[in-house]
């Protein structure tokens, strides 16, 4: 078995085991799974308005080239800069030496996926820079040294008193239950952060071709102070992020919201077009955009499911998932978890290390249901299993395979397995020691009962006894 | 220095000579002149006349926990920034100069000092005043969202260091919906936006610690909306 697949298995034994830490997450899905329906009931036509959207990235993503020439036109004529970034290895580097050249001394970051995929933080502490993150769910990520358990709600699996100990050992606060006084803590530690900061690095959540501009949405107003306060602000997105026109945002904005966390829209929806333009009263002397491809045009060339590049990481799809609600967001040992991630983490890290994440699924179809851009992702999970399969084909796998052809052709096969079936009643000897043949199903389930007669020989019976 | 840049391209190219099948199905057409007045026909209803627009503006404010009021002149809406002032104790108010902005400071009283931030300010004294007040572009009924950009509201860090924030609309300037708020964009601005647009929906939150909401949390814990004739 590959190493994460191996590495799954083990994760998923000890976090589906851990029963009090499964109610307190499904607990706060279904909190969730409340609020957004009933924001989406506020829409004059929810299933319209997701169609809309996937009709809007659809034209996006099929015409790729022309948004990024038309956003790269109009951004850099405003005094932005872009580079183009195939591999992570290529964006850290860029990063990294702007940062030297314009001599920063503190970083301040609000929310980025794209950095936790790339391992922006631990290049940038490796090379000596303080960068903090100023999300509070990403900050105390951050501070217990793991990575985000869920891609919009980071911390959703931590209780307040495990939080309050960490802000106790870590920033020497006293100890509280209030989330609001821990919230407060993380305001003060902050603050000063924001205003010391000579670089600022964000994500984005849209690139919007026809204006040049990124669009960032958040609900704390860290990004807006991320962006505000330092002489240079850094976003660093994904090529895929892009929409045709500024305007397709009223919908886009309202919809992320929705989906993401049942908000009729977050709190603060920003477009930043380029650094303080002439007449402007503040804002970074620089903006620089950092386009990262790292696999995603791998991706784009599955026509098939291309569609998959037009998420907009709103985390519906994990939110929904029973898989996600089980083994929770750290198991699947990816920075993109739940049905979404087990589609394109293939694509970005390798399909045979990373198809057992599609096996990892009931094909319950409930995140293509709630995907508010109608990614087919439940079918994607599928063509994964097809394609892993097509390309390097299991020996263990082709045996069972032919066993199975082998025995069902032949009917005398099973005449002879009918005839060894009362061997059954000699399992409760072995069951649950290690010599159980049969150990790996009945560890956690019970083995159905098996026929001592065959139904031919029962229906042939029967009929006699008429 | 612009990377990969051509590498990038031509993957794309490469990729997208396949067509993509859709997986949705084909979009309904609501006979809206352009695609983006189309969402319109999907996104929350907003009625039809001005006091619609007020009513869902402030429902909208009061679900979102901003406080919205509206006032008969700039001398109403000082004397309320006055009582906020008195009650929570403010020593100074920032402020960016404006038309509005201008005709309600008048009236401020005279103990409040101001901080004007035109033309460069010191960051770390912005962060001691208590409040910012500024003008805005639009306000959305639909969302009950204010639209400011560094343009209409004093630049950027204005309307989101203070711990409160106070705008300051005219009655025309609340319009119905997200798209006619980019349409109001495109038509003042035409190819020169401002660096900064942003929408705001009620005081800063969070609800990173076990889903419970809490507002304040590095933005505005406050947000007043007041509405001038």
């Amino acid at each position: 078995m590959p190493r994460p697949a191996a590495l799954f298995h083990t994760d998923t034994e000890r976090t589906t085991a851990d029963e009090p830490r499964r109610a307190f997450v499904r607990k706060a899905l279904r909190g969730y799974e409340v609020t957004r329906s009933k924001t989406a009931a506020t829409f004059t036509d929810w299933q319209q308005a997701r169609t809309a959207a996937a009709e809007t990235k659809y034209e996006g993503i099929n015409h790729l080239d022309r948004c990024l020439a038309e956003f790269e036109e109009k951004f850099t004529a405003r005094g932005g800069k872009v580079f183009w970034a195939s591999t992570s290895a290529q964006a850290r580097e860029y990063i990294l030496n702007l940062a030297r050249e314009r001599g920063v001394k503190s970083i301040v970051k609000s929310k980025a996926m794209t950095s936790e995929e790339i391992h922006l933080n631990d290049a940038l502490e490796a090379d000596g820079y303080k960068v903090v993150e100023s999300d509070l769910g990403e900050f105390i990520q951050q501070l217990k040294h793991e990575p985000p358990y869920h891609f919009v709600f980071p911390c959703m699996h931590l209780k307040r008193d495990e939080i309050s100990a960490l802000f106790e050992k870590e920033l020497g606060s006293a100890p509280s239950d209030s989330p609001e006084e821990l919230t407060l803590i993380a305001r003060r530690f902050l603050r000063q952060t924001y205003i010391e900061a000579d670089m600022g690095i964000s994500g984005g959540n849209f690139i919007v071709a026809e204006t040049g501009m990124i669009s960032i949405t958040e609900n704390e107003g860290n990004a807006r102070l991320t962006t505000a306060m330092p002489k240079i602000h850094v976003a660093l997105v994904g090529i895929e992020k892009v929409l045709p026109k500024l305007a397709d945002l009223a919908l886009f904005l309202p919809m992320l919201a929705t989906a993401g966390t049942g908000q009729h829209m977050t709190c603060y929806n920003s477009m930043y077009a380029g650094p303080r333009q002439p007449g402007e009263t503040d804002g970074p002397e620089e903006m620089h955009v950092v386009l990262l491809d790292n696999h995603r045009t791998r991706l784009l060339a599955d026509a098939e499911q291309r569609d998959a590049l037009g998420c907009i990481r709103c985390g519906a799809c994990l939110n929904v998932c029973p898989i996600f609600k089980n083994i929770g967001g750290h198991a699947y040992g990816t920075t993109y978890q739940g049905p979404i991630g087990s589609v394109i983490t293939p694509h970005f890290r390798g399909l045979q290390e990373f198809k057992h994440l599609s096996a990892a699924s009931s094909l319950c179809g409930a995140c293509t249901e709630t995907c508010p851009v109608k990614i087919d992702i439940h079918h994607h999970l599928l063509h994964n299993r097809r394609n892993a399969v097509a390309q390097s084909k299991v020996w263990w796998e082709r045996l069972i395979w032919f066993a199975f052809v082998f025995a069902m052709k032949r009917p005398w096969t099973l005449r002879l397995a009918t005839f060894f079936a009362p061997l059954q009643k000699l399992h409760p000897i072995v069951l649950g020691t290690a010599l159980d043949p049969l150990r790996s199903w009945t560890k956690s389930r019970e083995f159905p009962e098996v026929a001592f007669e065959s139904f031919h020989d029962w229906w042939a019976k029967r009929n006699a006894s008429k | 220095m612009t990377g990969d840049r051509d590498k990038i391209y031509a993957r794309i190219r490469e990729a997208l000579r396949e067509p993509a099948p859709r997986h949705h199905d084909a979009p309904m057409r609501s006979g809206a002149p352009t695609a983006t007045a189309e969402f319109r026909a999907w996104l929350p209803h907003v009625g039809p006349d001005f006091t619609d627009r007020v009513a869902l503006f402030a429902k909208q404010s009061d679900a979102l926990k901003s406080e919205f009021l509206e006032c008969a002149d700039a001398a109403a809406a000082a004397a309320h920034i006055a009582s906020l002032a008195e009650s929570n104790d403010w020593k100074q108010i920032a402020l960016h100069p404006g038309e509005l902005t201008d005709a309600v400071a008048n009236h401020l009283p005279a103990g409040l000092a101001r901080f004007p931030v035109a033309g460069g300010y010191d960051k770390f004294a912005l962060e001691k005043c208590d409040a910012g007040l500024t003008e805005c572009e639009t306000l959305i009924a639909q969302t009950g969202s204010v639209c400011v950009t560094s343009r209409s509201s004093g630049g950027r860090a204005l309307s989101v260091v203070p711990p409160h924030h106070i705008v300051l609309a005219r009655r025309a300037q609340l319009i119905p919906d997200l798209t006619a708020a980019y349409e109001h964009l495109a038509k003042k601005y035409g190819a020169s936006y401002p660096s900064f647009i942003s929408f705001i929906s009620g005081p800063s939150r969070t609800g990173d610690i076990e889903r419970i909401l809490v507002l304040g949390a590095h933005g505005p814990k406050k947000l007043t909306i007041l509405l001038l004739p």
